[in-house]
């Protein structure tokens, strides 16, 4: 203990790294300091949102919401989750600081989700987890991480199309961000060839996003035969996946089905990073609880890597929040709390895939011409309809359905008493 | 396949956890944490407000109550009462819809969104910060991109008391534009904070040299016992017309350590530049987190626009900070009675949850090692480890620290 005191003592008496001023001033505008500050872009998915509430119309349909909602259309808080806040609140829990990685029990628990019960690279304790505020959060500190660390080539290639926010993070960092092949839209489908051809082409060492599961926008995804092909000239080229994993159990209903590329790739030896968020499949969307995993190879690397992570959260937020974390951790770690969850991730998937049905059914049996197994083909809350921006115009201007315009609508907007409309307005505008 | 990531260098320790954790190891039955800063009992406990519980327990309660995502700048009626709390209800500054604040993750987050919004959008690239101040405020805006650290002169080891000279000194060479990180109330490591006369002549040097000011408000009521009070310094630079951002912590006043609550309040001159101000700060979240979360914003939310709710945690800030007061007066009283060299007026002088003490190092290091009391190099210790029936203890062993290894044959400490 003597010893670790003298380190101690060692670190603190390092003067403060205070260096001479280069003085870079900038102009002042009159009396204001943000005079010069731009009015930055409007976000595309609120504004969509803000429309919708204004419209006054009663058949009006918001299917640009990126939450789940129940038949009804109001959000559903998961009973799994009710139970957990019961059983939380009755421990009388006190809100001392979190770790700055977050708790174990959580840590090792998603872990476990994520890469299976018995992975080997848990067992090793090669990996790093620690807690994040949900997805982003996870994608901000991991690509972070890279800038500052990465030995190799700090370029990030990801799928065409992708979630919005994905270069919006890399644009934040200067982190350099590049594009693959992924949607085909002549067949709405998952263009593999097109896929391939481009890793081929991306330079060793680079960083690869991939999503795991429940492709966002697209909701097209790999089938596993695809994803051994991607595994393959991945590796070949040596480049570092990093997977965004929003939607466990939610694609599906089934949490090991939706994790299959991920344990794919593990099981090929790959040292992947992924990106973990609870928002969907536990429907914790406002109290962010995610992770962030590194497999780092060795006990060696992990234990150094650990220490670089917590410092970069340091400086961001200190540590996590818990409320969110806490409940997540409960479901995992009790075993007929887990098995509720289950059963509540698979009812939400279900539902939506029932709509798909649904909706699809509707559109043909108008005797629509145009093809529409991609509805029940795409995975997860999102599906790109394949709707031209002038068709999006009609659908929102003559029916009062509010979507992107990239045609990508949220199947969680659809239920069971707009379904028919839906198929009718989206039926007569492709005719 | 050798890891990628064999490249990185480990990296250092955070001193106050590292020492946490030195603690939590220790068998030793005497032992006191005076290391990590969160508000203990006179049993040397946590402890969760009991406005907090309520709340909760009428949270829990609430069927209706959802789990959506809330907006990227957070909780609106909660951003609202927390500008309130800050500059008042009354601020012109308010009525004239010149503040508006944002919801962010504990004062961390606050600083941290404050000071990347400042280097991107403003290209601002200086910024001061007290010696000594709270060890994260460095590497916070290092991080958010500034490159210019500098320190303004703050804590005389030898008065125990702020080196007031040496600051204005610094600050009238500060180049225009710089950021100026001052802390709002209960300096956090001295717990010296200026006079309202040293407030003033800070801010006339601030106006005339154009220097930015960046409040760390991690204390507000808990200093004092009194909200107005430990708000004074940034309700008058708001009345001298200053712009500014504070980054406000509920951390400790609302006993909220784990669930992240803070909010970044912002004073401009003129309200139509709000809304490209609030658009640019929504990218930047939207690039760290997306939104905050919503647990502690509610119950903080909920508790300052209940007049009957509010009223009860004001009782509970002055419970904690009359504690602290009292801690401060036994320990003091305690190191007289033993009669150890030096005056330990300071410890009754300074405000808040800490104390620098002037331990040199070397006193700290035997204090740890021979008395199992933890507390950081730099001979701050936080008031709320003290209790009726540690105090004595501690005093016993700063009087042996002292007595056995005298300043003069040592380093003074220093940050």
């Amino acid at each position: 203990m003597a010893h670790a005191v003298r380190k101690l003592t060692a670190h603190v008496l390092k003067t403060n790294n205070v260096e001479s001023i280069i003085g870079n001033t900038a102009v002042r505008a009159n009396s204001t300091w943000w005079g010069n500050v731009e009015m930055g872009p409007p976000d595309v998915i609120l504004g969509i949102t803000e429309a919708y509430k204004r419209d006054t119309n009663p058949k009006k349909v918001n299917l640009g919401v990126g939450a789940y909602r129940d038949d009804n259309g109001n959000p559903f808080v998961l009973p799994s989750v009710r139970k957990a806040e019961e059983i939380i609140h009755k421990k009388g829990l006190n809100h001392e600081y979190a770790p700055i990685g977050g708790e174990a029990s959580y840590t090792d628990a998603v872990a476990k989700l994520a890469f299976g019960e018995n992975s080997p690279v848990l067992k090793n304790k090669t990996n790093v987890t620690v807690q994040t505020l949900s997805g982003t959060g996870a994608l901000r500190l991991g690509l972070e991480f890279i800038t500052k660390h990465y030995a190799k080539n700090k370029e990030i290639w990801m799928p065409t199309p992708t979630w919005g926010n994905h270069p919006q993070i890399c644009n934040t960092l200067n982190l350099s961000h590049k594009k693959y092949r992924y949607y085909d839209p002549k067949t709405h489908g998952f263009d593999l060839q097109g896929a391939i051809e481009d890793i081929s082409k991306i330079p060793e060492g680079s960083i690869i996003l991939l999503h795991a599961c429940a492709h966002n926008p697209t909701g097209v995804d790999p089938k596993p035969a695809d994803w051994e092909k991607l595994s393959h000239v991945i590796k070949e080229r040596k480049l570092y996946p990093f997977f965004d994993m929003a939607y466990q159990g939610f694609a599906t209903g089934d949490v090991d089905g939706d994790a299959f590329a991920v344990r794919h790739f593990v099981k090929e030896g790959h040292q992947v990073t992924l990106a973990q968020s609870f928002a969907k499949n536990m429907g914790l969307y406002g109290e962010r609880a995610g992770a962030l995993t590194f497999l780092c190879g060795d006990e060696g690397s992990a234990a150094k890597v650990m220490s670089q992570v917590k410092i970069m959260i340091r400086v961001m937020y200190s540590n996590p929040p818990l409320y969110g974390a806490r409940l997540v951790q409960e479901i995992l770690n009790t075993p007929e709390l887990k098995k509720q969850w289950l059963a509540d991730v698979k009812s939400m998937a279900d539902r939506i895939i029932s709509m798909r049905t649904k909706l699809r059914a509707g559109i043909e049996g108008a005797g629509n011409k145009q093809p529409w197994q991609h509805i029940t083909d795409q995975i997860g809350m999102f599906c790109y309809t394949g709707l031209k921006p002038e068709q999006v115009e009609r659908l929102t201007k003559e029916f009062h359905i509010y979507l992107t315009k990239d045609g990508r609508i949220s199947v969680a907007g659809i239920s069971s008493k707009n379904v028919d409309y839906v198929a009718e307005a989206m039926h007569k505008v492709t005719s | 396949m050798s890891s990628r990531f064999a490249v990185v260098e480990q990296g250092p320790p955070i001193e106050v956890f590292l020492l946490n954790k030195l603690f939590t190891d220790d068998t030793n039955k005497n032992k006191v944490n005076l290391g990590v800063g969160a508000y203990r009992d006179e049993n040397g406990k946590p402890w969760v407000l009991p406005v907090v519980r309520k709340m909760e327990k009428q949270m829990a309660a609430d069927e209706t109550l959802l789990h959506e995502y809330l907006p990227v700048l957070g909780l609106e009626q909660f951003s609202n009462s927390s500008v309130s709390m800050l500059l008042g209800e009354d601020s012109p500054a308010i009525a004239e819809g010149r503040a508006f604040g944002i919801q962010v993750l504990s004062g961390t987050g606050g600083l941290r969104v404050g000071a990347e919004f400042l280097n991107k959008h403003l290209k601002y690239t200086t910024f001061y910060y007290s010696n000594p101040t709270w060890e994260n405020h460095h590497l916070v805006f290092v991080n958010s991109g500034f490159t210019n650290p500098r320190v303004y002169r703050y804590w005389d080891d030898k008065t125990c008391a702020i080196n007031f000279d040496g600051m204005i000194e610094d600050l009238k060479n500060a180049p225009e534009n710089s950021v100026i990180l001052l802390h709002a109330c209960a300096h956090n490591p001295t717990g010296i904070d200026p006079t309202q006369e040293q407030w003033i002549k800070i801010a006339d040097v601030m106006e005339e040299r154009k220097l930015f000011p960046f409040f760390d408000s991690a204390y507000q009521g808990f200093a004092s016992g009194d909200l107005d009070r430990d708000a004074w310094a940034v309700r008058y630079f708001v009345k001298r017309g200053f712009e500014l951002v504070c980054a406000q912590s509920y951390a400790k006043n609302f006993g909220l350590y784990n669930e992240r609550v803070g909010n970044l309040s912002v004073v401009v001159s003129d309200s139509k530049l709000i809304p490209a101000m609030k658009s640019q700060l929504t990218w930047v979240v939207r690039g760290m987190y997306s939104n905050p979360p919503a647990h502690g914003a509610r119950v903080v939310a909920n508790v300052l626009s209940d007049k009957k709710l509010f009223d009860e945690w004001r009782d509970h800030i002055k419970v904690m900070s009359a504690r602290v007061m009292q801690m401060r007066e036994a320990l003091r009283a305690e190191l007289v009675k033993l009669g150890t060299p030096g005056n330990w007026d300071h410890i009754v002088k300074q405000i808040g949850l800490f104390s620098y003490t002037g331990l040199t190092s070397k006193q700290c290091e035997y204090l740890i090692q021979e008395h199992h009391i933890y507390l950081l190099k730099s001979g701050r210790i936080n008031i709320c480890g003290l209790n009726p029936s540690n105090v004595q203890y501690v005093a016993r062993a700063m009087h042996d620290a002292i007595t056995k290894f005298p300043a003069q044959e040592d380093q003074p400490s220093k940050l």
